[in-house]
């Protein structure tokens, strides 16, 4: 006998006990959990996700669109970065002034020509406002998964308010699960020596989000 | 369930060295009462927190009642994305799976991510066996690996350790294993973490093949979830081009919907955050299309029984099974608290460690039968788990089933358990209690000569009974019987001065 059928086996004898329940899965959990938490306006809802991405130490910038590639071409030079990750997908006019050399995002890249490269500009799938979290889903504007965690500083842009749910519930409805997705709250962490918070043990040390608006009148908070 | 620690003395004995150990007590109250304030903070910001706990402790409940259905779901749906699934019975099944898949590999090194599924399994002692040497690359499991420790807690293993100890083994050890620790390395915990980084970062460069447990594995579409904080996941779970995962029968979700219970409760009561830094989903490969590429080009999934039907088996303790391993539980734990994680002799430390072990290993062992007794039964375990485990019950049953024995399944067959033998003396009194009892003509005699000897009644019990007179007062039998009393006054109302 496999162990397939063994352990399946096993988990048959020692459920003998249950009575047999055919009740539909959506009907054999009560969902009597909220959606979301509080009542908040758009605008309250995108403060909030500022709030909280401060809270875990991610560097939080607001822009318009038409200040978008100015404000990344500061934080890229306050960096002192001269090298640029770039997927394949992201939007030109974003890294438009800057002069940074570009390194694209090719799967032949080795880990050692990653951990070369200064920093990384990406896109995200959605974030959430109630923890503080932003989601890549490796679209053509997020690139692979590593290339937000070798190099140190990423630089991640959210489009609010259209990228910006409330809660959990609602980021996983907007999510694919065929696709690999990484969430990132705040820049890599640890607290395993006597629980004093640390910033960046393995991923980017720096995680800067830029909230970018369409509303020309959108306040710059550098 | 090979995780014992060989040569482990039951609880009361360790526990006993473990409290005089001033900087263990030392370390582990700040940790404990730190993380257990921040939790409750946490909790408290939402509103619905008795209801994500109801509605998590249902899913995990109908989850485990239909367990079998979702295991061949499961299966087919990570078959079909371009994974490999394989079964694992126990431990040694476990263990020699993953040496083979390494082997085919041609790779003699590997890069672990923290999982509580491969200690149990002694999973580094067996590759190390085989010639592969398993680099751990979470920071704590580092600190413990390095200076050839065990695990002490589940979340931060190294919470035993204060920062003066973590520099010294950094310094005398990590030259061995590597990239030597900077020179003139201090005790502050970012240098500490650096050095860690720059260690481990040659090795996450190089490394071929990726070692992980899981957090969540969902049925309906195969996905992966790895919860963690550091990044040395994502650097495990993305750069190498093998990934290998074991992960326990019991930690499948039916839907992809159900994270968003596990994900609001799991980071909330582990590290008390709103959201843990790095969470990684990956279903299968992701070869080909447009993310060519993107992640390991080949994923095994390793799904590990080890005891885990015997615990379904038994109607008591299966809600065990529910756990999420967020360790709320040891932070409240008064026990725990004062005895620390070493003193149960499992990778399951704390009250969850106290049902699970005994139940995946059987209690044949002294420390087995002795972890339902590592309890006050105060019931915060069981106020603070996200999955509503009634701890206490589990114990209490435990404790049952060690001292009268009965009906248990082990590696799937029913065998009858013999009662322990420490409690024979126990036992042997009740039986007399239970003759005597059922003769009132003896109890009587009984009862008569105890009361007319009382003056030479000793203070303590002698023989077996010692222990158990060592610390408690023997009750002082009355002069007279109670029924001898009852007869002589009618009940008292013949008494002087006691009738109405």
């Amino acid at each position: 006998m496999s162990s397939r059928e063994r352990i399946l086996g096993r988990v048959q004898r020692a459920l003998a006990d249950v009575g047999q329940d055919d009740t539909p899965y959506e009907q054999a959990v009560p969902r009597e959990y909220l959606r979301e938490h509080g009542e908040r306006s758009v605008e309250q809802t995108v403060d909030l996700l500022a709030e909280n991405l401060a809270d875990y130490r991610a560097i939080v910038h607001r822009c318009t669109e038409g200040e978008l590639a100015a404000l990344i071409g500061r934080l890229l030079a306050e960096r002192g970065s001269k090298t640029v990750l770039v997927p394949t997908g992201l939007d030109e006019e974003w890294l438009g002034a800057t002069d940074a050399e570009r390194v694209p995002d090719r799967g032949e890249s080795t880990p050692h020509e990653l951990d070369r490269v200064d920093s990384v500009v990406t896109a995200c799938a959605v974030a959430i406002a109630e923890t503080g979290t932003i989601v890549l889903d490796g679209g053509p504007d997020q690139g692979r998964r590593r290339i937000t965690l070798v190099p140190d500083h990423h630089i991640c842009v959210v489009r609010v308010p259209d990228q910006v749910v409330s809660a959990v519930p609602q980021a996983l409805e907007r999510l694919d699960p065929a696709r690999p997705l990484t969430w990132i709250s705040g820049p890599s962490a640890t607290s395993d020596i006597e629980l004093d918070r640390v910033e960046g043990v393995h991923g980017p040390r720096s995680l800067e989000v830029v909230l970018v608006s369409g509303r020309p009148d959108a306040e710059v908070t550098p | 369930m090979s995780g014992t620690f060989v040569g482990m003395p039951a609880f009361p004995k360790a526990a006993h060295d473990a409290v005089h150990n001033e900087t263990l007590r030392g370390n582990l109250r700040h940790a404990t009462h730190t993380i257990r304030a921040k939790r409750a903070n946490a909790v408290a910001e939402l509103s619905d927190w008795a209801e994500l706990r109801e509605a998590g402790k249902r899913i995990k409940d109908h989850t485990l009642r239909h367990l079998d259905r979702y295991l061949v779901q499961l299966e087919e749906a990570v078959t079909a994305a371009g994974g490999t699934v394989h079964w694992a019975a126990d431990a040694d099944e476990a263990n020699r799976i993953v040496a083979d898949l390494v082997k085919a590999t041609g790779e003699s090194e590997v890069v672990k991510v923290k999982s509580m599924a491969t200690q149990e399994i002694g999973l580094n002692e067996a590759l190390e066996a085989e010639g592969i040497r398993a680099y751990e690359t979470d920071l704590a499991e580092l600190i413990v690996q390095l200076g050839k420790d065990r695990p002490s807690h589940i979340l931060v293993p190294a919470i035993h350790r204060n920062r003066g100890e973590i520099r010294d083994i950094f310094r005398k050890e990590m030259s061995e294993w590597g990239r030597p620790a900077p020179e003139g390395l201090t005790d502050t915990p970012t240098e500490l973490a650096e050095a860690a980084r720059l260690h481990l970062r040659e090795k996450f460069l190089r490394a071929k093949v990726g070692i992980s447990g899981a957090n969540f594995m969902i049925a309906e579409t195969g996905t992966l979830v790895v919860v963690e904080s550091e990044g040395n996941g994502r650097m495990c779970l993305t750069l190498p081009e093998t990934l290998i995962s074991v992960v326990g029968i019991e930690k499948i979700l039916p839907t992809w919907r159900d994270l968003e219970v596990f994900l609001q409760t799991l980071p909330r009561s582990s590290t008390a955050e709103r959201m843990n830094p790095y969470t990684s989903m990956w279903t299968g490969t992701s070869d080909g299309g447009a993310e060519a590429g993107d992640g390991p080009r080949h994923f095994h999934l390793v799904l590990l029984d080890n005891g885990r039907t015997d615990t379904l088996a038994d109607e008591v303790g299966r809600q065990a099974l529910r756990c999420i391993r967020c360790s709320a539980c040891l932070n409240v734990c008064p026990v725990y608290e004062r005895a620390g994680g070493h003193a149960y002799g499992s990778v399951y430390p704390g009250p969850i460690g106290a049902i699970l072990s005994p139940q995946l290993r059987g209690t044949a062992s002294d420390i087995d039968a002795s972890l339902p007794y590592a309890s006050s039964l105060c019931g915060a375990c069981y106020e603070v788990c996200p999955v509503a485990i009634d701890i206490p019950e589990v114990l209490v049953h435990l404790r049952e089933r060690v001292v009268e024995g009965g009906p248990v399944t082990r590696e799937g067959n029913k065998v009858v358990l013999q009662p322990a033998k420490g409690h024979a003396a126990e036992r042997a009194a009740m039986r007399a209690a239970r003759w005597a009892f059922t003769r009132p003509g003896v109890l009587r005699s009984g009862q008569r000569l105890a009361s007319r000897t009382r003056r030479l009644h000793p203070r303590t019990l002698p023989g077996p009974g010692q222990a158990w007179s060592g610390s408690r007062d023997l009750p002082a039998v009355p002069a007279e019987p109670f029924r001898d009393w009852w007869q002589r006054t009618n009940g008292g109302n013949t008494e002087k001065g006691t009738s109405k």
